[in-house]
């Protein structure tokens, strides 16, 4: 399969008057044309700031690009100058924010906020954007598209903004959709609603999405990949089946048991106990040694490989390595 | 059941906006509170759930119906009654970094509530008990010393929740608690409280919006929308059989986190958003968005009944008048 964007070992820093954070720590994934790639974990694992490395928004002073590389179709982003950097984004890679309420600018209507890139990139000529326009709004599920295009953000709710918002991301046909945390600030029956429609847009545009959100639930509903982050590196990545029901992190085993299930009777919840570490001077070892219930004297020291358990599942855990079980297996005939 | 600690009996909340527009936040809302049970109540944003609380809590004066607590009427009470009536009811507030004051040390955030109502004869009586709280919500005596900042949300919650413990009381409205806090933390937050109540015998409110989370803590569930009640049953029943045409949308709008579960099941989604509250419809609010909606729904307002043994609702499909109108075929699972 295609791989349309692969990113390979990034690290990204911020400098801060307290030190410099470490946020993106060496992080791999890959995205295939056409498929949806989950990038979970919770605030501040750096699945936002790696989504901004790949659209190359990480503002520079204070963070910077360290490390690494961005493919996006076999071409290192992290090398383009600014201006190619610009013919880019909106073009072949697109981006969808969490807050409906402020990613549109109030002053303007939604028609020439949706036409602008059309404009600015592909140079067509108003009456063919408008055209184009209309039927981006159809396409999202705005009724009346005609009408609404004179009318401004104020004028539409958070469910109709967020349709707006994707029908800006997509209306010049690229070929990655980033979506930070789509559907957080929406309420559930308007969420159901935005993800259906992610579905559909899927379908009809082939686009490939990279979603990044804390929701296990979406995640189930509409990723086909899942990597699951942890203080500034992806622990484990493999399709959705894969996390799901053969997980092997005790992170993402942790995650899992973490979150109360409608359809669960009665279980109790099982949290994690602690929080994540502080990324101004990160653990030389695993980042989650110190929470994991399965922490062996190695993990705190060094830092596992990745351990291929299938084609598509991978982890990083000494439990999984071999010979972090050959560790295992003579402390606990010790005891 | 054992004895009533709290009821709302058709509880009123308006309010004005000027130029003769009136916002209704909270119409004619009936329900009790047993002692030491948790009374869930959910609904997405706009519907008025946080309103209860706080005019359960006096912090808004009512419209019109009652709120009696143990007896007395709430609203009727002389300010030395209201008084004693806080040591009684106590809150914890959805955000844990707004909820704290940034300038104020953790041991003066839960000692001031001591001090307004002289709980104790000496200082050192007074930072015993501190000592005391912080232990009893999983932090410990040096964190009396330090300043919000200096905690992570969960934290942050659990100091929230130490200084809502402060004045020993038997009821506490819990608004959205852990709506703000990550997965993992959400699962301790909700532990915590668990297990407070237990050992306490606390009675609770938990006001929230995320429906799973809310069948995980509580013993009985209202529904509301749009400043209406529409649903009220024990948790498990409200799951395996939801009779009000919203409750079974917003109960198929969560997204379960179980890809075959999510894949397999039948979703039904409710088209439109929320009307709004200053010009709420005719008759159910509910029927510009409900799939069943009847004639008789838009000219009149759906009588609250109880169809079984604790499982009231409000809705035309289920009251014995509407038979003439339509047949009992509508009345599909449409789960």
């Amino acid at each position: 399969m295609e791989k349309i964007v692969e990113v390979k070992n990034l690290h990204v820093t911020f400098s801060t008057y307290g030190g410099t954070i470490q946020a993106v720590r060496g992080v791999n994934f890959y995205v295939n044309k056409g498929e949806t790639l989950a990038i979970v974990g919770e605030s501040g694992c750096g699945k936002s700031v790696t989504s901004n490395a790949i659209m190359r928004l990480i503002p520079d002073p204070p963070g910077k690009i360290t490390q690494g590389q961005v493919l996006f179709k076999g071409e290192d982003v992290t090398k383009f100058s600014e201006k190619k950097m610009r013919s880019i984004r909106g073009v072949d890679i697109s981006m969808i924010f969490q807050d409906p309420m402020t990613a549109l600018n109030p002053t303007l209507t939604i028609g020439s906020q949706l036409m602008e890139g059309l404009r600015q990139h592909q140079g067509i000529s108003s009456a063919r954007s408008k055209q184009k326009a209309i039927e981006m709004m159809e396409l999202v599920g705005i009724p009346n598209p005609e009408e609404r295009l004179k009318q401004y953000p104020h004028q539409f709710s958070g469910g109709m903004r967020q349709r707006i918002v994707i029908a800006i991301a997509l209306i010049c046909e690229p070929e990655l959709l980033i979506a930070d945390e789509p559907t957080t600030a929406l309420d559930v029956t308007i969420q159901a609603q935005i993800l259906e429609l992610f579905e559909k847009i899927q379908e009809v545009t082939g686009v490939s999405i990279i979603l990044i959100t804390h929701d296990l639930g979406v995640v189930a509903k509409i990723a086909d990949r899942i990597a699951v982050m942890y203080a500034g590196k992806i622990i484990e990545t493999g399709t959705k089946r894969d996390i799901f029901y053969k997980g092997q992190h005790p992170y993402t085993k942790g995650l899992l048991k973490s979150v109360p299930r409608l359809d669960v009777k009665g279980a109790a919840l099982t949290p994690i106990d602690g929080t994540p570490p502080d990324l101004f001077s990160p653990p030389a070892g695993c980042p989650f040694a110190p929470r994991c219930p399965y922490a062996m004297e190695v993990c705190n020291k060094i830092y596992p490989d990745t351990v291929q358990l299938s084609q598509s599942h991978e982890v990083n855990c000494w439990l999984q390595d071999e010979r972090g079980k050959r560790l295992l297996a003579t402390t606990t005939t010790k005891e | 059941m054992s004895q009533k600690v709290l009821s709302v009996e058709k509880l009123t909340k308006h309010f004005t906006l000027g130029k003769g527009r009136t916002l209704q936040a909270v119409n004619e809302v009936t329900f009790d509170i047993q002692k030491g049970e948790t009374f869930g109540l959910v609904g997405e944003s706009g519907c008025g759930k946080s309103t209860i609380g706080r005019t359960i809590m006096g912090l808004y004066e009512k419209t019109a119906g009652n709120v009696i607590y143990e007896g007395k009427n709430v609203h009727e009470l002389g300010e030395k009654d209201q008084f004693q009536l806080r040591k009684q009811m106590q809150m914890i507030f959805q955000d844990p970094y707004a909820s704290l004051n940034p300038r104020s040390t953790v041991r003066e955030v839960i000692s001031e509530p001591m001090e307004v109502h002289k709980l104790h004869k000496n200082k050192k009586e007074q930072l015993d008990d501190v000592y005391q709280l912080l232990e009893e919500v999983g932090l410990n005596r040096d964190h009396a010393n330090r300043y919000p900042h200096e905690f992570s949300g969960g934290q942050r919650q659990r100091i929230g929740i130490a200084r809502a413990l402060a004045l020993r009381p038997n009821f506490i409205i819990a608004d959205e608690p852990i709506s703000a806090l990550d997965v993992s933390v959400q699962a301790q937050v909700v532990n915590l409280l668990k297990e407070l109540q237990i050992t306490k015998g606390l009675t609770f409110l938990f006001i929230a919006h995320d429906l799973s989370m809310v069948k995980q803590i509580s013993d009985r569930i209202g529904v509301m929308y749009l400043g209406n009640m529409v649903e009220l049953t024990t948790s498990d029943r409200l799951y395996e059989n939801p009779l009000h045409p919203y409750t079974k949308a917003l109960l198929s709008a969560i997204p379960i986190p179980d890809p075959d579960v999510e894949e397999s099941r039948e979703r039904i989604i409710v088209e439109g958003e929320l009307p709004s509250p200053i010009n709420p419809p005719s008759g159910c609010v509910f029927r510009t968005r409900c799939p069943f909606a009847m004639e008789i729904c838009a000219t009149r307002k759906p009588k609250w009944q109880e169809i079984e043994d604790n499982h009231y609702v409000a809705c035309h499909l289920y009251s014995e008048e509407q038979e003439v109108n339509s047949s009992p075929k509508t009345i599909v699972n449409i789960r």
